[in-house]
């Protein structure tokens, strides 16, 4: 309910007593009000800028935070005010809500700030005052477009794929993406090459050329040389056709891809040749074949998926979808007018051309647009009167909805240059979290060391601690007792990459293996365990720790690796993003594992242990494999 | 058409236009701004009433001072102007009633508050019925309510009068109710009340009859307690 109704509560209720003598039945008692009736004076102190209200202005919305009791939580005693330690400025407008019934959106604040406060105080968005709320909401959405763009830059385009995709995902990836590989890369410059080559063809082809001995007339260029343009064609649709079946076979939802818009073109693009071999060499058909080979231009619009601009004015013209329809309509409105006057002002004149009322549109529309070929003049002086206005009015109906276009068009470039400017700010985002994470890693581990001195030397622990802060400690401290419960302790990339290349024996990847791949080594390691999982599991049996404790693994629950293994990833996740942790093997791969081993379990428990070097037990791999086998060790022998 | 008829058109359309160019500068204004000034000089005057002072609505009502600064604190705050006119008070009694149709009783409940007739209520009139209604001894109540239902002020309610009352109230129900109001509901409840109040059998109830009636019956008696506690 609005506000003011709240203050005339009270006197409708007044006004019921006149219903008491008409009413058939007693009317129920009132309910008890024990709240103080006098009006006060509320102070309000938002960061040091003191407030002042009545209290009935603030109990005019009892369901947000200052109507309501929820704001005695932030009852100051000793000063008798509330304090909130919030924007004064942004609380200006939540005060002025209270007092006028109107919430206003501030034009200069940003919207999220905004909304943040809003949802804070308890107030809904939705009750923003007509002469603010068109701004509020365009801001919104232009927000919430930037957001929806930047999670789409986050999560599909750039970051690595898991490593076990099918190849089907690793295809679709490098049709969508060129640039991650350069196989792709390859393809994607050949396919363009051949649309424009087969572009180029079909222009050319139409060129006359000189004529062959013995003939006059100039022949075009694609009768003369007709096999080698055939040749040429054939060429150019088989690379299209391959690139549309490979596409076709790798996407992910098959229905969705038919349907859109660029399959279409892929296919109206290629049709035209098929048809044209399949057809009999029939006069009737054939001149319905020639029509299907305009359809061959159609193959130009393949370069859109070069082309970002390209894909920009499509966007462009459909979103401006209404004000190119209005332009159409109030367009057709006019013709149809301006043709019938002129028809009929022209008609009685001798030799006029303007025989019909169609006849004359083209007249209009040559007018309106200010073309003026001049093969359709009026020769009356109604005539030559109306068609200076058809020409006056053309120009203002054409150029009412072209500022809309143009505007809408401007807006869509910005954003997509926008979203260029974020992902490149998004590498040096990353880059800027990995040294954090590593930052903390190192003091974490600094920690320790210090720790472990300091279980000998007391004096030197105090030393080294000193220069860290309370929230530091309570941190380190923090990890310390996760590495307690789950019996692992954290080890730095180095480390765990250094033992990561060690153990591994005979193990090839694709990847590079280098430290400083620019998609972090913790992918990198990611990439080379889960293969050393599925090797070990197919291939090496004997020698090492691991495969002797992984027997013992059957006597575990798959639940249990679960468990145990997803706090070992949260370390991973209190710095970094969650993409990296995806980038772990999924269980299949293990289960997989598992089962394919059968070696015994008796006397596993009891080597496991021991022959295990120092070192291993107690680092954590980030991969769940070697976590495993670490685990089934603990666990098994407990 | 001929060619003769299409010419004369097109100069009819071209004087047109002309005259719609020498009004953009403003050489036709004489014959124009005739019309407009009249109206123009209506909006400038902005209508704005100052209430009495606090003290002598103190002595009219039987609200304290704080009650009076209170109550008039929300008043301007929904009508800074200082008048409410009959619309404004439609839609906020409205807002009570969102099941039904609150507007016709509104129109009633606005008749009896405005008490000089004039379309608006002003501050004094509002404090003045709530103290009536608040405050008021019982039998000033029962005079205020025969006043509201007493819809041309005539000094005796007619079975129209009540019947068109009547309506409104059960207009306020709306049509999701329990049992569902018939169509008979409002003239049965009109019957019966004139068969309680109507002594005489005159076919009118004078306020006499009125407040005898009521003072007789107990349950009238006890509920007029009910809405002392409002303010």
């Amino acid at each position: 309910m609005a506000a003011g109704v709240a203050t005339w509560l009270p006197f409708a209720r007044a006004a019921a007593v006149g219903w008491l003598p008409l009413a058939k039945k007693t009317m129920p008692k009132p309910p008890v009000d024990n709240s103080s009736r006098s009006d006060e004076i509320l102070y309000v102190n938002v960061s040091g800028v003191r407030f002042q209200t009545w209290k009935n202005t603030l109990d005019r919305y009892p369901d947000t935070l200052l109507g309501s009791s929820e704001k005695e939580f932030f009852f100051n005693e000793e000063t008798q005010e509330y304090f909130f330690d919030r924007d004064p400025e942004m609380f200006r407008h939540i005060l002025n809500f209270y007092r006028t019934g109107k919430l206003h959106y501030p034009r200069y604040e940003c919207i999220q700030a905004f909304d943040e406060e809003l949802a804070f105080y308890g107030i809904v968005p939705e009750i923003i005052g007509d002469c603010c709320m068109e701004e509020y909401r365009d801001r919104k959405k232009e927000n919430q477009e930037r957001l929806a763009e930047d999670s789409e830059a986050n999560e599909g385009t750039d970051a690595p794929l898991p490593p076990d995709s099918t190849s089907r995902e690793r295809l679709w990836r490098a049709f969508e993406n060129p640039h991650t590989s350069t196989m792709a890369l390859v393809f994607y410059y050949v396919t363009g090459f051949f649309i424009a080559v087969s572009v180029i063809a079909n222009v050319v082809e139409t060129v006359p050329c000189r004529p062959p001995k013995g003939s006059v007339k100039d022949l075009p260029c694609g009768e003369k040389y007709q096999l080698a343009f055939f040749c040429m064609d054939t060429a150019c649709v088989l690379i299209f056709t391959f690139e549309y079946l490979m596409r076709l076979f790798a996407a992910p939802s098959r229905c969705k891809f038919m349907r859109s818009v660029m399959s279409v073109i892929d296919v109206v693009a290629i049709m035209p040749y098929y048809i044209g071999l399949v057809m009999p060499e029939n006069e009737d058909v054939s001149g319905a074949f020639v029509t299907l080979r305009v359809f061959r231009v159609f193959r130009i619009f393949k370069f859109s998926r070069h082309s970002q601009g390209l894909r920009i004015l499509g966007y462009t013209l459909k979103s401006c979808a209404s004000e190119l329809g209005f332009l159409l309509f109030s367009l057709t409105m006019a013709i149809i007018i301006f043709a019938t006057v002129m028809f009929y002002a022209e008609k009685g004149t001798k030799g006029s051309t303007f025989t019909s009322i169609p006849a004359s549109f083209w007249y209009t529309i040559v007018t309106m647009t200010t073309l003026g070929y001049g093969d359709m003049v009026p020769n009356t002086i109604a005539g030559k009167i109306f068609g200076s206005i058809c020409s006056l009015s053309g120009v203002l109906v054409i150029a009412l909805p072209v500022p809309v276009i143009v505007s809408n068009f401007s807006r869509i470039y910005h954003q997509n240059q926008r979203a260029d400017k974020m992902r490149a700010q998004q590498k040096v985002r990353l880059a800027r979290i990995r040294m954090a994470k590593k930052g903390t890693t190192n003091a974490f581990l600094q920690y320790k060391e210090d720790r472990g001195l300091g279980d000998r030397d007391s004096d030197s622990t105090a030393l080294c601690v000193k220069n860290r802060s309370a929230f530091e400690h309570q941190h380190h401290h923090l990890l310390h007792c996760l590495e307690k419960t789950t019996n692992h302790e954290f080890t730095d990339e180095g480390t765990y990459s250094e033992l990561c290349m060690t153990d591994s024996v005979g193990f090839r990847t694709s990847r590079s293996t280098s430290l400083s791949s620019h998609q972090g080594a913790q992918n990198n390691s990611t990439g080379c365990c889960p293969r050393r999982a599925r090797r070990r599991a197919a291939i090496r049996l004997a020698n090492s720790t691991v495969s002797v404790s992984r027997g013992s693994v059957q006597e575990l629950d798959t639940l249990h690796l679960k468990t145990t293994s997803i706090p070992a990833q949260t370390r991973s996740s209190l710095n970094a993003q969650g993409v990296n942790l995806k980038l772990n093997c999924g269980e299949q791969d293990f289960s997989a594992a598992i089962i394919s081993i059968p070696t015994p379990p008796a006397n596993t428990p009891d080597e496991s242990l021991p022959p295990s070097p120092v070192p291993i037990p107690g680092i954590l791999r980030n991969t769940r494999a070697t976590t495993f086998t670490h685990e089934t060790v603990k666990i098994s022998s407990l | 058409m001929g060619i003769q008829d299409m010419e004369l058109l097109a100069i009819g359309v071209v004087v047109i236009l002309f005259m719609a160019v020498l009004k953009q500068f403003g050489i036709l204004e004489p014959i124009s701004s005739f019309e407009d000034s009249s109206d123009s000089d209506l909006e400038m005057s902005t209508v704005r009433h100052q209430p009495e002072g606090l003290d002598q609505l103190q002595a009219q009502t039987k609200f304290t001072r704080k009650e009076l600064q209170s109550l008039y604190r929300g008043f301007k705050n929904e009508c800074p102007s200082g008048l409410v006119d009959e619309e404004t008070f439609k839609s906020i009694y409205s807002q009570f009633f969102p099941q039904g149709d609150a507007s016709t009783y509104a129109h009633f409940l606005f008749n009896a508050f405005d008490l000089d007739r004039n379309g608006s209520i002003r501050f004094e009139d509002f404090v003045i019925g709530l103290s009536v209604l608040l405050r008021g001894s019982v039998t000033e109540k029962l005079n205020w309510a025969f006043n509201l239902y007493d819809i041309n002020k005539d000094g005796c309610i007619t079975k129209e009068e009540m019947l068109a009352i009547m309506k409104s109230i059960y207009d306020m129900m709306g049509r999701y109710t329990y049992p569902c109001v018939r169509d008979e509901a409002p003239s049965e409840h009109v019957d019966k009340f004139f068969q309680k109040m109507d002594r005489n059998r005159d076919g009118v109830v004078t306020i006499e009859e009125f407040i005898e009636t009521c003072q007789k019956d107990e349950n009238i008696m006890n509920s007029m307690q009910l809405f002392e506690n409002v303010i």
